[in-house]
């Protein structure tokens, strides 16, 4: 349990600075690749809470697929020299920004306050082999069944959306 | 539970710790004798030419993105795939099941083969 903890704590450390480091690097290439170490340490964060499958899934497909079409988009845009142009042209934004995440933060707080956790039930022993990809599968084939199969369609409006976005005739 | 997972924990920092071990020593180590020669990037012996920051044809980002979506429809099978075995009277269900999100994928799939898209132009 102890050592639960310590691992728990040297990961949110890590995953708190990289999320730091991914907002104020200058360079977008440095930022995500923070990332990359960001995705890396809340895989492991997943393991700790016994969810295997998601954490596997969050190396193979964020840090491995979704960073790659971040560096893309990064290299797709050019973004040298474009950081000031940006920030003159989206003047609101730096007050907004704030506002707004303040809002998210009185919003995080009335959710602590408000005694919604404490009715999380109790720890209970978990069941051999939780968190595999065969539970996993039973849970997604009986209860989230239709949810699974909106994801198809999920996936269809992104087929259809970058294609359509990056097929447009000049 | 988490102890299963050691064997893992103890590769991933080996494998920092000797990457990041040579980097650091060679820094610490090795002469600094730098001119501006040595400083040039390395691009498989040729002089360089230009930045590397400059843009990527549209269709990088198009073939990742399809990459990523059809990526994802996989992970889907995995536990698909592993609870088909063990499920019996299920199977019809489950094939059904999937049968239904492959078939929603393959128009996407139709789609993009009509447009064009996995042309390389």
């Amino acid at each position: 349990m102890i050592a639960e903890l310590v691992i728990f704590i040297i990961l949110g450390i890590v995953a708190v600075s990289s999320a730091f480091a991914v907002i104020l690097s200058k360079n977008p290439v440095y930022a995500v690749l923070f990332l990359v170490i960001n995705f890396f340490a809340l895989a492991m964060l997943y393991l700790v809470l016994s969810a295997q499958f998601v954490a596997f899934i969050q190396i193979l497909v964020y840090a491995g697929a979704i960073m790659v079409l971040f560096l893309f988009v990064v290299m797709l845009l050019n973004l040298t020299g474009a950081i000031e142009s940006l920030q003159d042209k989206l003047p609101a934004q730096r007050w907004l920004a704030p506002a707004l995440g303040m809002v998210l933060l009185v919003e995080i707080a009335v959710v602590f306050l408000s005694g919604f956790f404490a009715q999380v039930p109790e720890a209970s022993e978990l069941p051999e082999g939780f968190g595999t990809s065969a539970p996993v599968g039973m849970l997604l084939f009986s209860r989230y069944v239709l949810p699974f199969e909106v994801t198809s369609a999920v996936l269809l409006i992104a087929m259809v959306g970058s294609i359509v976005l990056a097929k447009r005739r000049p | 539970m988490l102890v299963q997972y050691l064997p893992f924990l103890i590769l991933f920092i080996v494998a920092v710790a000797f990457s990041g071990g040579a980097i650091l020593l060679s820094r610490l180590l090795g002469p600094k004798r730098p001119n501006p020669v040595k400083l040039a990037p390395y691009e498989s012996g040729m002089v360089p030419i230009g930045g590397t920051r400059r843009p990527f044809h549209i269709r990088y980002y198009l073939v990742a993105m399809l990459f990523i979506l059809f990526d994802i429809e996989i992970i889907f099978l995995y536990p698909w795939a592993v609870i088909y075995l063990t499920a019996r009277a299920a199977r019809l269900f489950l094939l059904l099941e999937m049968i239904v999100f492959l078939g929603v994928l393959m128009i996407g799939y139709i789609y993009i083969w009509r447009k064009g898209a996995l042309d390389w132009e």
